[in-house]
């Protein structure tokens, strides 16, 4: 079955964001769930959120940020290209229960998967806010598709350079308190697990339901490999058929970062070989 | 007939030093000369017993005779018609506790090595063109089958022949599913698993790869919009089992089933060629003594690890592997611990593993299993070094079908409820067979499932006729 570039959009200059055509994908995609890519024979297999997806077009739409020689490879790709593989949708759809404030927290290309989850939310009454950060101005994506999908779009910068100066956890650690668009009843981060673990941190006193996306390293997807196994409460899971959200209150994130840098030489390695055969290095 | 040799024909191999560094395939098979020396030990028994022990009734005798007599085109045909996966069972069925267990030579002298001759047979089928696809009836019922694994082929490949549309759905990129994931190219290259394939598809199946039933589409809208007027599944057991001990989750510990998979399917060998890496260090310990736990050790050692140990908490008489591979393994330099137990896996302070600790274990009183049960020896406990840990302790089937299926019901191991013989699930053209009824078995249990429900779908959608 091809999965069809229609449309490419550069966000950042490592950051993509494609729309394909993936029917059957597209037909079943709930917010919160992810697909496994692969882009070439003897391709690694890579688990990528749902950023958003169009029933009616059969359109699927994932962002990718370029780190290693997969993402590089599937970045590169242009319109009316063709992706190898794509298998999904995969993991367990977001709930959050209805009624309530809602704030999404998003950093760095994590804010796309936000997007079609927010969207849902926002369609049947929640009260809504996304908080999208990033480094500076330039690097801030998908700020115009964001607005339209939740009530309150708050930008932060680390530089000032748009919005609130400072870190995302910082502005929502203001909403927790009560500042303005509000205390959250549930928060639902999606980025680095850095930026997760801040964001547990910031809720975790004041016991609001906070959910994390976990996107460890895995192979297959179903439950095959056991290769993202994360520890929730002390419990062992897999992010892949259990998760990929967690109560981020339970998280064992010091081994998940650990976990999710075991193979940083081997990264390095292929990304070296793949600019190497560019003509780059 | 006089027997002409007490032992069977040795099956050449390459010599294990040189083997146990590369993934090509250990076994090189028989010329002509030793199939038809081989062949002639067969006694042709008027009752054979060897027949009753094959889950898909192969007519050996038959077979073997016409190997005798030099008709390889005769032979192949007889062979193909009761395996659709001979040059796939040849080299992967435990035969010593099948039909060559029973084989009436076993009484005084060695089995005839039917296994070999199997494999024989196959290989050189696959030498000729192609056969005619056979003079059939053409259905218009159309049927779907769950999983391209050995049950889900053999199925899929059966209905072909009859004259049946099916489509396989496959959850991973390629199609073969144990046969692709778990079993090294140096027990089964992948050039024969894919030749195979290319045989079913002759039939006309067809193969779409990336679709997970349950996920990606459900049974019902396989059978209600996809407009499939039956089912076959053949999910296998793919969920591996974890020891629940702590250090479980340090970095370098894997279960078979990850190992495995970033060797055979995505060829972490050929890394950097590849995009797949895998971390074997120098030392690397395999928990378990099946088939699988071979295999992991095997491949460690293939790796580049300079020691690779298996460690089981029975003794050699209750390893459940085929006798080939455990003897295999051994001229490869495999360690063996025998009576050991993990009780946790131990780390250094970067989070990765630096050994087990195991405890020594005596047998006991025979267990549910009819195995002696193994019993840990108070005070026993010391550390074993290892860069790796690999879980090869067992699977299960995966839920993922059965959670998303209205009316599709399992027992509490979660293995699918089907009928023995006929595979009937307890949903109406729902059948199921393979590892995802009976949990982790072999690849022939598995053929003989799928062939046996083909038969009783053909039943179900025309009356036999």
């Amino acid at each position: 079955m091809p999965y069809k570039i229609v449309e490419k959009r550069i966000l950042t200059p490592v950051t993509k964001m494609f729309r394909i055509e993936a029917p059957l994908v597209a037909a079943a995609a709930k917010p919160g769930q992810f697909v496994i890519v692969r882009v070439r024979e003897g391709g690694e297999r890579i688990p990528l959120t749902i950023a958003d997806f169009d029933r009616s077009s059969g359109h699927l739409i994932i962002v990718v940020q370029e780190v290693g020689a997969t993402t590089r490879r599937l970045g590169a790709h242009e319109v009316g290209q063709e992706i190898l593989d794509i298998v999904g949708p995969l993991g367990n759809p977001t709930i959050v229960p209805p009624g309530g404030h809602v704030v999404g927290v998003g950093g760095g290309f994590g804010a796309a998967a936000l997007l079609c989850l927010m969207k849902e939310l926002t369609a049947r009454g929640d009260n809504t806010t996304i908080i999208n950060g990033a480094r500076n101005k330039d690097l801030l994506i998908l700020v115009d598709d964001l607005r339209k999908a939740c009530k309150n779009l708050e930008l932060c910068t680390d530089d000032g350079s748009v919005g609130f100066k400072g870190f995302v956890t910082e502005r929502l650690k203001q909403m927790v308190a009560g500042g303005p668009p509000g205390k959250p009843t549930h928060v639902i981060a999606i980025g680095p697990m850095v930026m997760m673990r801040a964001v547990a941190e910031a809720t975790r006193e004041a016991k609001i339901p906070t959910q994390v996306s976990m996107d460890p390293l895995m192979i297959d997807g179903t439950g095959m490999c056991g290769g993202c196994r994360v520890s929730i409460g002390g419990v062992v899971k897999f992010a892949c058929v259990d998760g990929p959200c967690f109560d981020a209150h339970t998280v064992n994130f010091d081994e998940a970062v650990r976990r999710g840098k075991m193979y940083v030489q081997e990264q390095d390695v292929a990304a070296k070989k793949l600019a190497a055969a560019a003509g780059g290095v | 007939m006089p027997v002409k040799s007490a032992n069977k024909t040795k099956m050449p191999e390459r010599a294990p030093d040189v083997r146990n560094k590369d993934f090509l395939e250990v076994n090189q098979g028989y010329t002509l000369r030793h199939a038809q020396f081989e062949a002639d030990r067969c006694l042709r028994c008027q009752e054979p017993k060897c027949v009753d022990e094959c889950p898909v009734t192969i007519p050996i005798p038959q077979f073997i005779y016409a190997i005798a007599k030099g008709d390889l085109a005769e032979s192949a045909r007889i062979m193909r018609q009761a395996n659709p996966l001979p040059a796939i069972c040849g080299r992967v069925c435990p035969q010593e506790s099948q039909c060559e267990m029973t084989c009436h030579m076993v009484k005084k002298f060695q089995s005839v090595a039917i296994g070999h001759l199997e494999r024989f047979i196959a290989d050189w089928e696959r030498t000729q063109p192609p056969p005619p696809v056979p003079q059939r009836k053409m259905h218009k019922e159309k049927v779907a089958v769950i999983g391209a694994g050995p049950a889900g082929l053999v199925c899929a490949g059966e209905l072909g022949r009859m004259g049946y549309p099916v489509t396989i759905f496959e959850g991973l990129h390629a199609p073969g599913g144990v046969l692709r994931y778990g079993i090294p190219e140096f027990r089964l290259p992948k050039a024969i698993l894919d030749w195979e394939i290319g045989m079913m598809k002759n039939l006309g199946v067809e193969i779409v790869t990336n679709v997970i039933v349950g996920r990606t589409i459900t049974l019902d809208d396989v059978m209600d919009k996809l407009g499939f007027s039956a089912v076959f599944i053949g999910t296998g057991a793919g969920l591996p089992t974890f020891l629940r001990i702590p250090g479980e989750n340090l970095m370098g510990v894997y279960s078979a089933n990850e190992f495995l998979t970033r060797i055979n399917l995505m060829r972490a060998y050929q890394f950097p060629e590849s995009d797949t890496p895998l971390k074997v260090g120098k030392r690397v310990a395999t928990i378990g003594a099946g088939n699988t736990a071979m295999d992991s050790a095997r491949s460690a050692k293939r790796m580049g690890a300079e020691e690779s140990l298996i460690v089981y908490r029975r003794s050699d008489k209750e390893m459940t592997a085929r006798v080939e591979e455990y003897h295999h393994a051994l001229e490869e330099g495999i360690q063996f611990n025998w009576l050991t137990a993990p009780i946790e896996v131990v780390g250094n302070d970067q989070g990765w593993v630096s050994g087990l600790k195991l405890q020594r274990m005596k047998l006991g009183e025979p267990d549910a299993s009819g195995r002696a049960r193994p019993v840990p020896i108070e005070g026993s406990e010391f550390i074993f070094p290892a860069d790796n840990v690999v879980l090869a302790i067992g699977t299960s089937p995966n839920p993922i079908l059965i959670k998303t299926t209205k009316g599709l019901e399992a027992n509490k191991h979660g293995c699918l409820i089907a009928d023995e013989k006929t595979g009937q699930t307890s949903r109406k053209h729902v059948y199921a067979g393979g590892d995802a009824v009976t949990g982790a078995a072999t690849v022939i249990l598995a053929a003989g499932a799928g062939k046996r429900a083909a038969e009783a779908i053909h039943q179900d959608l025309s009356g036999g006729k």
